[in-house]
C-alpha cells in the first residue's frame, strides 16, 4: 500500500530544496498577490484628499504620542458601530495614510469619525485633562502640547517624502495643475509644496484650534487633524448602499 | 520499565535512536477535513481575485436601500449590514414614525413613547452630548452648560432645544480690557455679584450699575436693561445664581470672586461653541434627544 514518508524527502536534497521553495512561493504569493489588487479595493468617491501642512503634522504627533495604541480608525461594518461611530470606513478613506491608522486595539473610542463632532474647546480641554471632561476616561493628559510650539520648518521635506510613497502633492507647476483638475483649485492650493508653509500658518491662523492666535502649538496641529477625521466624503449624497457595490 | 517506543531504526554511535512519534490518525483526519472545508467556504463565499474582480459564492444576501429599493447581492459585510439594519429599523421605525407625528408636549404624556424616548434619547444622549454636558447633563462650570436646571441661555422650549441642537450654538462676548479701566471692571464685577444677591462693595456696585447702563460698557445692549439675558443672543441673565463661565462658589473669597468675573469681561468669551448635528443625527433622532433634554428637569 502506498504510504508517505517523510524520509523520501529528509533523504533526498533535491526534492527537499524544490519542496522548500514550492512551499515559500506559496506562501509568499499568498502575501504579495493581493497588493496587486489593492487599486479594485479602493471605492470611487468624492471628497477625499491628501492632508494639509498642518493636518500633516497633527498627524505626525498623533503617532510620536501613540494615539494609535488606544484609538482605532476604522469603523466595522456592524450594526453597532454604525450606530455609534457613523458609516463604515471606506477604503479610499485611508488611501493617502502611510500607514494608515486602522488599528486593531481599541481601550478608547474609534476615532475615524471624530472629526465635528466635538468642538475645538472640547478637544483642547480633553487633551489637557481627559478626566475633566469624560470621568470615568483612563487617557493620559498631555498639557505639553499646549505649551510646544509647532515644529514646521521642515514641512516641505515631509510632504516630499509622502510624495515618493505616491501622495499627490505637488512640486511642479503640472502637477499642481494635475491636482486642481483631480481635487479642485482650493485643496490644489493646500497640496503644493512650495506654499506649504505658507499654508500651515494660514491654516493654524484661521482655525485658532487652541484658542489662541498668537502662537502656533502642536494642539493646533493634532486638533485640525482630529477635527477632520471622517469628514471629507459627504454621505448625503449616495444611496446607504451605494458602497455595498464594491465589494 | 518503559514501554518499548517505536523508533526510525537507526542508529548512530552504538546507542542514539530516533523516536518515530506519527500524529494520531484523528489529528491528521481533522487537519484534511480543515483543507476539504475551505474548499466549500470558497464555493460559498467570496474567495479568489480572478481577472478585475473576485470569485463571489453562491450565498446571498437581500436587503432594502433607504430609497426602498430591494436588491440582492454576493455574501458580504457590508449588504450583510444593510440586512441587519432592516431587521432594526423594522422594530424601531414604528417608535420613531410615533415620535415624528406626535407634537412635543403629548409624547411626555403617553407612557409607551415617554419610555422610548428615556431609552433612546439616553443612549443618543451618551453618545453624542455628554463628552461636554456630561453624563447626567449636569454640565460643567467654565465649559458647557447643566441641562437640568430651568436656565437656558438661547431658550428651554422644545423648539429652542431642538434649533439648538439642529444647527449648534457658538457663544460670545467681546472682551472689554481695552474698553474699560481695570477699576471700572472692578465696578462692573461689584455690580454683577450684587445682582444675583451676592455681598458686593455697594458703593463699586452703584458704579458698576451706572456703566452697565451707560454707552462705555453698553452691557445692557445684550443682557438687556433688567440684565436678565436675551435669549435671542443667547446673553446670560445676571440675576440668578447660576454660572457658567465665572466659578462663584459660596467658600471664595469676596475678592476671589470679583477676580473671577473680570477675568470674563476684561477676557471676553469666544467659546460655548456647540456643534452643528444635523449632518451627523437624523430629525428623528435629533426630536428624541430634544425631548429627553426637555424632559431632563429644566423644560419650558
Amino acid at each position: 500500500m502506498f504510504s508517505f514518508k517523510h524520509e523520501w524527502i529528509e533523504k533526498n536534497v533535491g526534492l527537499l530544496a524544490v519542496a522548500t521553495m514550492l512551499a515559500i512561493s506559496v506562501g509568499g504569493l499568498v502575501e504579495i498577490t493581493p497588493l496587486f489588487f489593492i487599486r479594485n479595493t479602493v471605492e470611487p468617491v468624492d471628497g477625499v484628499r491628501p492632508y494639509t501642512p498642518l493636518e500633516l503634522r497633527g498627524r505626525d504627533i498623533y503617532q510620536r504620542e501613540g494615539c494609535y495604541l488606544c484609538h482605532s480608525q476604522m469603523i466595522r461594518p456592524f450594526r453597532d458601530e454604525a450606530l455609534r461611530y457613523g458609516h463604515y470606513s471606506l477604503a479610499a478613506e485611508s488611501q493617502y495614510d502611510h500607514p494608515f491608522q486602522w488599528g486593531s486595539k481599541r481601550t478608547g473610542p474609534d476615532l475615524a469619525r471624530v472629526g465635528k463632532k466635538y468642538s475645538n474647546e472640547w478637544h483642547v480641554q480633553h487633551l489637557l485633562a481627559p478626566r475633566s471632561v469624560v470621568p470615568e476616561s483612563v487617557m493620559p493628559n498631555y498639557p505639553w502640547l499646549l505649551s510646544t510650539p509647532l515644529q514646521y520648518a521642515d514641512i516641505a521635506d515631509r510632504m516630499k517624502a509622502l510624495r515618493e510613497a505616491g501622495v499627490p502633492y505637488s512640486l511642479t507647476r503640472a502637477e499642481y495643475e494635475r491636482n486642481v483638475k483631480k481635487f479642485g483649485p482650493k485643496v490644489a492650493e493646500e497640496l503644493s509644496i512650495p506654499d506649504a508653509k505658507e499654508n500651515l500658518i494660514k491654516q493654524a491662523q484661521e482655525g485658532d484650534y487652541d484658542g489662541d492666535r498668537s502662537n502656533i502649538t502642536e494642539m493646533d496641529a493634532l486638533v485640525a487633524y482630529l477635527q477632520m477625521l471622517g469628514t471629507l466624503v459627504d454621505f448625503s449624497k449616495y444611496d446607504n448602499d451605494h458602497f455595498v457595490k464594491d465589494r | 520499565m518503559h514501554a518499548p517506543v517505536q523508533t526510525t531504526g537507526h542508529v548512530w554511535d552504538g546507542d542514539l535512536a530516533e523516536y518515530n512519534n506519527p500524529l494520531p490518525t484523528w489529528w491528521v483526519w481533522a487537519f484534511y477535513a480543515t483543507i476539504a472545508s475551505s474548499l466549500v467556504y470558497w464555493l460559498i463565499y467570496p474567495a479568489w481575485p480572478v481577472g478585475k474582480g473576485f470569485t463571489k459564492g453562491f450565498e446571498t444576501i437581500t436587503y432594502v436601500n433607504d430609497k426602498g429599493v430591494t436588491k440582492t447581492t454576493h455574501w458580504n459585510t457590508r449588504a450583510l449590514l444593510m440586512k441587519e439594519m432592516n431587521q432594526a429599523d423594522k422594530q424601531q421605525r414604528p417608535y420613531f414614525e410615533k415620535v415624528e407625528s406626535t407634537p412635543y408636549q403629548k409624547i411626555a404624556a403617553d407612557p409607551e413613547l415617554s419610555n422610548f424616548v428615556t431609552s433612546a434619547g439616553k443612549t443618543l444622549f451618551q453618545d453624542n452630548c455628554a463628552a461636554c454636558h456630561q453624563a447626567g447633563g449636569q454640565g460643567k462650570i467654565g465649559f458647557a452648560p447643566n441641562l437640568t436646571d430651568d436656565d437656558w441661555l438661547y431658550g428651554g422650549t422644545y423648539q429652542k432645544i431642538q434649533e439648538t441642537i439642529t444647527n449648534g450654538r457658538h457663544g460670545y462676548m467681546p472682551p472689554f480690557r481695552d474698553v474699560l479701566s481695570d477699576r471700572q471692571m472692578d465696578d462692573l464685577a461689584s455690580y454683577v455679584l450684587s445682582l444675583s444677591g451676592e455681598k458686593a462693595d455697594p458703593a463699586r456696585a452703584a458704579a458698576g450699575d451706572a456703566l452697565f447702563h451707560s454707552e462705555t460698557a453698553a452691557c445692557y445692549y445684550c443682557h438687556g436693561a433688567d440684565a436678565k439675558g436675551r435669549q435671542v443672543l443667547g446673553s446670560a441673565n445676571l440675576t440668578d445664581k447660576i454660572w457658567l463661565w465665572a466659578d462663584i462658589p459660596a467658600d471664595r473669597t469676596l475678592d476671589r470672586k470679583v477676580q473671577d468675573i473680570e477675568w470674563v469681561i476684561a477676557g471676553g468669551l469666544n467659546k460655548g461653541v456647540m456643534p452643528t448635528w444635523k449632518d451627523r443625527l437624523k430629525p428623528e433622532q435629533i426630536k428624541v434627544l430634544t425631548v429627553y433634554v426637555h424632559e431632563l428637569g429644566g423644560g419650558k
